[in-house]
């Protein structure tokens, strides 16, 4: 089996020599080569916003998270006071379920994190060799006759392209790991309508939070269909009297 | 001769080093073989550490390729055969827009 290194080697070169063969006109290979090279830029700045939006996504669930556990904590308290422990057990059940979510997403805020910071590394590379790039096609262009320019080209395209490659890779790195992590967020967010986890937080009353207003409702209908019977009957006892 | 170490820079290195290298290479590509990623990502990982602590960085404004390409040592195995036997991980450079390219 062979190594690693000469197959990478293959691989990042297969990427870039298509372009390298284009060269009719070295001038025209140089202007091509900057544009794509521009085009990349675009593409890793892209790929950073991308990541930073994942992560705020992420950051967002993870507070709504931590709210809902403060929340289910005052609910199963109130529950216990009123003497209903088994919905106190169920405001602690979901405060568990949901405690394990909050501690995967904590590991993926970090993950992206992580990628965020290498694909910055990334575009700060490539766009230092642009740069590099772009001074040097005008030097060639002004300076040299057109075989040599061929020899330049070649080697400054190649370097350059080899970058690409690494930064495409990082890229996609990237992507493939958003990706994965904003199907986990749209999983918690499922959980959360299926009411697994409910959203507690949202303006919406929960099931528990029904259910304790139904508590003390009971306890004020009772009180009041009391006020009416003792009403009803001063009420009779009064129509008895002669008018 | 010149190795790049992918997702991080270039460096100028050794002919003595290269066989060092190949030594460490074939080992990560056992590994692969193997799908041990423990081992794995410990030979890239040791690969990456001798170029960086015999190697010379070059300034990132150089345009001079590689004759050594080192993956990224946080490669997960999973990657590592997208890239190496699958679809491949790296993309193809973009073209400019409003560009044709066959």
């Amino acid at each position: 089996m062979p190594g690693l290194m000469g197959r990478a080697g293959t691989l990042v070169r297969a990427k870039f020599s298509k372009f390298l063969d284009r060269a009719e006109d070295p001038n025209e290979t140089l202007d091509y080569s900057y544009e794509r090279q521009l085009q990349m830029l675009q593409n890793v700045k892209r790929g950073v916003a991308d990541v930073v939006t994942a992560k705020k996504r992420l950051q967002m669930q993870t507070n709504k998270l931590e709210q809902s556990i403060v929340k289910l904590e005052t609910q199963a308290r109130q529950a216990l006071a009123q003497g209903r422990e088994d919905l106190a057990r169920q405001a602690l059940e979901r405060k568990t379920a949901v405690q394990q979510q909050l501690q995967g997403l904590d590991q993926q805020v970090q993950g992206l994190e992580a990628q965020q910071e290498k694909l910055v590394a990334s575009e700060k590379q490539l766009s230092t060799k642009v740069e590099s790039f772009r001074s040097t096609k005008e030097v060639i262009k002004a300076q040299y006759s057109a075989a040599e320019a061929q020899v330049r080209i070649g080697e400054a395209a190649s370097g350059i392209g080899e970058q690409m490659a690494d930064t495409g890779l990082a890229i996609q790195r990237a992507k493939d790991k958003t990706e994965q992590m904003q199907a986990r967020a749209e999983a918690v967010d499922e959980l959360v309508a299926a009411g697994t986890l409910e959203d507690f937080t949202a303006g919406d009353q929960t099931q528990l939070d029904r259910e304790l207003a139904q508590l003390s409702a009971g306890a004020q209908v009772d009180d009041e269909l009391e006020k009416m019977k003792a009403e009803l009957d001063s009420g009779e006892e009064r129509k008895e009297l002669p008018q | 001769m010149i190795a790049r170490l992918m997702g991080e820079a270039q460096y100028r290195i050794s002919d003595d080093l290269l066989e060092q290298l190949n030594a460490v290479d074939s080992r990560a590509g056992e590994a692969l073989e193997r799908d041990d990623e423990q081992d794995f990502r410990s030979q890239l990982e040791e690969l990456a550490k001798m170029v960086r602590e015999h190697g010379e960085r070059l300034d990132d404004a150089e345009l001079t390729p590689s004759d050594l390409i080192i993956p990224p040592t946080d490669l997960s195995l999973d990657e590592a055969h997208e890239l190496f036997e699958g679809e491949g991980l790296i993309p193809d450079l973009p073209v400019p827009e409003g560009s044709t390219e066959s």
